[in-house]
C-alpha cells in the first residue's frame, strides 16, 4: 500500500510540476496570501471572483490555483493576526491572542516564524492523511448505492448545518435555502420549469458564482461599507533575521506544534467541524495542560503555535471528504467542488480513479504550494502589509467591477449581474437577521445531486423509505445524523457552564463579534 | 405592547422569512406535480422541503415570541448606511444598463463610480480618478488580455 501511494505521489508531482501547473499553483498562493491580509476579502469572495477566469485553463490548472488561493489565504491571515491584531478570518482570530503580545515586546517575527514552520508541519500531516485516508474511503465509497449517497448526504448537510458558527436552527434552514436555490430552473428528469416565474434566464438554473459573489461579494460589501477602519501597520516591520526563533522559543514550539497538528486532524475527521473549532480547541487545550495557564494572553508562544497548527492540518483534512466522496464540509469546498462540476468533472468516489491527475497533481501541487508559501512569506510581508494601506473605499469599488465582469464572464449574460445583486440583497438581509449564509453554498452543490439520488433510491425501493435503516452502510449515517442532532439538543438543553471550550469562547468574544466577521 | 416589542426581535423577523419562503415552496410546488414516492414528481421535494423550513422558522420565531424583552436586537446596524448600500446594489445594475447599451468602458466607468459615491468620504474628484483608473485597467486586463466577448465601445442608441 506504501508502495502504490509513493508511486501516486510521484506521478501526482510529475503533473504538479509541469511548468504552467507550477504556474497556476504559484498564482494562487499569491493573490491568497495576499487576500488573507487584506481585511473584508474571505477566500470564498476571492475564490468566486478568479473562478471565471479559470474557465480557459485546463481543469488541473485551475483547481491547483483555487486550492493554492485557499491555503495561501491562511498563511496570510496569520501574518495579519500576529502583525495587526486583526482577524481577518475567523481561524486565526484565536492567533490574535498571544501572538500580537508577543509582536508588542518585539518578538513578532519570530511568532511568524514559528507559525510558518508549525503551519507546514500541521499542512503536511494533513496531505500525508489525504494519501493514505482518501483511496481507502474510495474504496469502500464505490459500493455505496443511492440509498447510501443520499444518507451520507444527509449527514453532511447537516455537519455543515449545525456544526458552523451560530445558531445550529438557522443553520439547518440556511442548507434548506441553498437546497432550495438548487432547485430552480429545469428539473433533469421531467424538464419542467420550477421557481423561474417565467424568467427565461433561470431555465439553467441560478449560476454558482452568482450565488456565490452575490453572497460573500456583493452581501459582505455592504456589511463593511464605511466601517472598516485604517490600519495602524506601526509594529508590522519584520526583517529575515527578525524571524529566526531563539533556541528557548523553538524548544517550547515542538510539542504544542505536534498535539496542534493531533487536534485539527481529528477534528476534520468530524464532518463539519471546519479550522474555525479545530483552533478553539487547539487554543483552550493547550492553555489547559500548560503549567502558567494564566500567563495565557500575554504572548505564549504555544498559544500562537497550536492552533496555527490546528488549522492548517485541518484546512488539508478537509479534502478528504471533499475529493473521495464528493461530499463537501464547508462552503469553500462546495465552491471548489462547484468548479470542478463547472469544467465538466463529476465529483464522487469515481474521481480518483477517471482523474487521477486531478487528485494526485492536487495533493503534490500542496506541498509545492506550501514550500512556496514559507519561502515566499518572508520577503513578501512588507509588500502586504503595504497593501493594507489602501483604504476600504477604493477597495470595493473594484471589487465590485471584478464581480459584474466575473460573473458576465461565466457566460456572457449580463441578467446574472443583476441576479448577483438581488441575491446580494438577499445575503446581507440574512446577515442582519443573524444568519450565516455559508451552508447556502453547500445546500445549493449538493441539492441537485442530493434530489436525484434520493429519487433513484425511492424508484429501487419502490417507495420503502425503510431502506434507509435497512441497510447497514446507510443505517449508520442515519445513526450519525440523529446522534448530531441530539447532541446538538442536548448541548443546548445543558445549564451553562464554563467548559474549557465556553471559556476560550468568551476570551476571544471580543475578536469574534458577529457583526464584525461575519462570514467565512 | 406585545406588537411594539416585536419589532424589535431580530429571531422574529428571522423565523417569518424562512416562514415565508417555506410557504412559497410549500404552495408552489404541488403544482409541478407531486408524484408518488415510487414515482416522484417535479415537486415532490420542494414540497416537502418548503414544510420542513416553514416549520423551522416557526422554532426559530417562537422563543422571540416567548422571551419578554429584545432591547438590543435591532435588525438594523449601528450605523445605517441606507446611501452606500443603495450604490452599492446600484452598481451591477449600472453596469448592466451601460454595458449592454454602450459597451465595456462606459459600463465599467459607471459601474466603479455608482459604486464609489457611496463612500462617506467619497469626492468627485477622487471617484473620477478611480473610476477612470479602473477602467483603463479592467479593459486591457478582460478585454484585450483575457478575451472577454463584450464591445469595448458601441452605440446601440436608447
Amino acid at each position: 500500500m506504501i508502495g502504490t501511494a509513493f508511486a501516486d505521489l510521484w506521478y501526482g508531482f510529475g503533473v504538479a510540476l509541469e511548468p504552467q501547473n507550477i504556474v497556476w499553483c504559484l498564482v494562487g498562493v499569491l493573490v491568497g496570501n495576499m487576500v488573507g491580509v487584506l481585511p473584508g476579502m474571505g477566500p470564498l469572495a476571492t475564490i468566486s471572483i478568479i473562478l471565471p477566469l479559470t474557465y480557459g485553463i485546463k481543469p488541473v490548472g485551475a483547481i491547483l490555483m483555487l486550492a493554492g488561493v485557499m491555503y495561501g489565504a491562511q498563511y496570510g491571515g496569520a501574518i495579519c493576526s500576529i502583525l495587526l491584531n486583526l482577524p481577518c478570518h475567523p481561524p486565526h482570530a484565536v492567533t490574535c491572542l498571544d501572538g500580537f503580545p508577543m509582536t508588542k515586546s518585539g518578538r513578532g517575527g519570530a511568532a511568524l516564524g514559528a507559525t510558518v514552520f508549525a503551519s507546514f508541519i500541521g499542512a503536511s500531516w494533513g496531505i500525508i492523511e489525504m494519501i493514505f485516508l482518501a483511496p481507502v474511503l474510495v474504496k469502500a465509497a464505490l459500493q455505496f448505492g443511492p440509498t447510501e449517497i443520499c444518507s451520507l448526504m444527509l449527514l453532511g448537510l447537516l455537519a455543515g448545518a449545525t456544526l458552523a458558527r451560530g445558531s445550529p436552527l438557522k443553520g439547518v434552514a440556511m442548507t434548506l435555502l441553498g437546497l432550495m436555490l438548487g432547485i430552480v430552473g429545469t428539473d433533469i428528469e421531467t424538464g419542467s420549469e420550477r421557481f423561474t416565474f417565467g424568467m427565461t434566464h433561470l431555465d439553467d438554473g441560478i449560476e454558482l458564482i452568482a450565488l456565490a459573489l452575490g453572497l460573500f461579494g456583493i452581501g459582505e460589501f455592504m456589511n463593511s461599507v464605511n466601517q472598516v477602519s485604517a490600519v495602524n501597520a506601526g509594529y508590522a516591520k519584520v526583517t529575515l533575521k527578525d524571524m529566526r526563533p531563539s533556541k528557548e522559543e523553538m524548544r517550547r514550539t515542538i510539542a504544542p506544534m505536534f498535539r496542534g497538528t493531533l487536534i485539527g486532524s481529528l477534528c476534520s475527521l468530524i464532518p463539519g467541524t471546519g479550522p474555525t473549532i479545530a483552533s478553539f480547541v487547539a487554543y483552550a487545550t493547550e492553555k489547559k495542560i500548560s503549567k502558567t495557564p494564566e500567563k495565557f494572553g500575554t504572548g505564549m508562544i504555544e498559544g500562537v503555535v497550536c492552533p496555527e497548527a490546528a488549522t492548517h492540518a485541518s484546512v488539508q483534512g478537509d479534502f478528504i471528504p471533499t475529493m473521495s466522496l464528493g461530499i463537501p464540509g464547508d462552503a469553500v469546498m462546495a465552491l471548489l467542488l462547484g468548479a470542478l462540476m463547472i469544467q465538466g468533472i463529476v465529483p464522487g468516489p469515481q474521481l480518483i480513479n477517471e482523474h487521477p491527475d486531478i487528485f494526485w497533481g492536487l495533493v503534490a501541487s500542496f506541498w509545492i504550494g506550501n514550500v512556496m508559501l514559507v519561502i515566499l512569506n518572508v520577503p513578501l510581508i512588507g509588500i502586504w502589509v503595504k497593501l493594507l494601506a489602501i483604504p476600504y473605499k477604493y477597495l470595493y469599488p473594484s471589487a465590485i467591477f471584478f464581480v459584474c465582469i466575473g460573473v458576465y464572464a461565466a457566460n456572457n449574460d449580463i441578467f446574472q449581474v443583476g441576479e448577483t445583486a438581488v441575491i446580494g440583497l438577499l445575503g446581507y438581509v440574512l446577515l442582519r437577521l443573524g444568519f450565516h449564509p455559508a451552508p447556502i453554498l453547500l445546500g445549493f452543490v449538493l441539492g441537485p445531486r442530493f434530489e436525484e439520488n434520493f429519487r433513484r433510491a425511492m424508484t429501487v425501493s419502490r417507495g420503502d423509505l425503510s431502506v434507509f435503516v435497512e441497510r447497514p452502510i446507510s443505517a449508520v449515517f442515519i445513526a450519525l445524523s440523529v446522534l448530531l442532532i441530539a447532541l446538538q439538543i442536548y448541548v443546548r438543553m445543558r445549564p451553562k457552564k464554563n467548559g474549557t471550550i465556553q471559556g476560550a469562547d468568551q476570551s476571544i468574544s471580543y475578536h469574534l463579534r458577529d457583526d464584525a466577521y461575519p462570514i467565512n | 405592547m406585545l406588537a411594539r416589542n416585536l419589532v424589535r426581535k431580530r429571531d422574529f423577523y428571522a423565523g417569518g422569512l424562512m416562514i415565508l419562503f417555506g410557504l412559497i415552496m410549500a404552495l408552489k410546488g404541488p403544482g409541478y406535480g407531486f408524484g408518488t414516492l415510487t414515482h416522484m414528481g417535479p415537486g415532490f421535494l420542494p414540497t416537502i422541503l418548503g414544510v420542513i423550513l416553514a416549520g423551522l422558522g416557526i422554532a426559530i420565531a417562537a422563543p422571540a415570541l416567548r422571551s419578554p424583552e429584545g432591547e438590543d436586537e435591532d435588525i438594523l446596524p449601528e450605523h445605517r448606511e441606507w446611501w452606500a448600500w443603495a450604490c452599492i446594489l446600484a452598481s451591477p445594475f449600472a453596469f448592466m444598463l451601460f454595458g449592454t447599451y454602450f459597451g465595456m468602458i462606459p459600463g465599467t466607468f459607471a459601474c466603479v463610480f455608482v459604486a464609489a459615491m457611496g463612500a462617506r468620504e467619497a469626492t468627485l474628484k477622487s471617484t473620477l480618478i478611480l473610476s477612470t483608473a479602473i477602467t483603463v485597467f479592467g479593459v486591457g486586463l478582460f478585454s484585450y488580455a483575457l478575451q472577454i466577448p463584450m464591445p469595448v465601445f458601441v452605440w446601440r442608441g436608447l
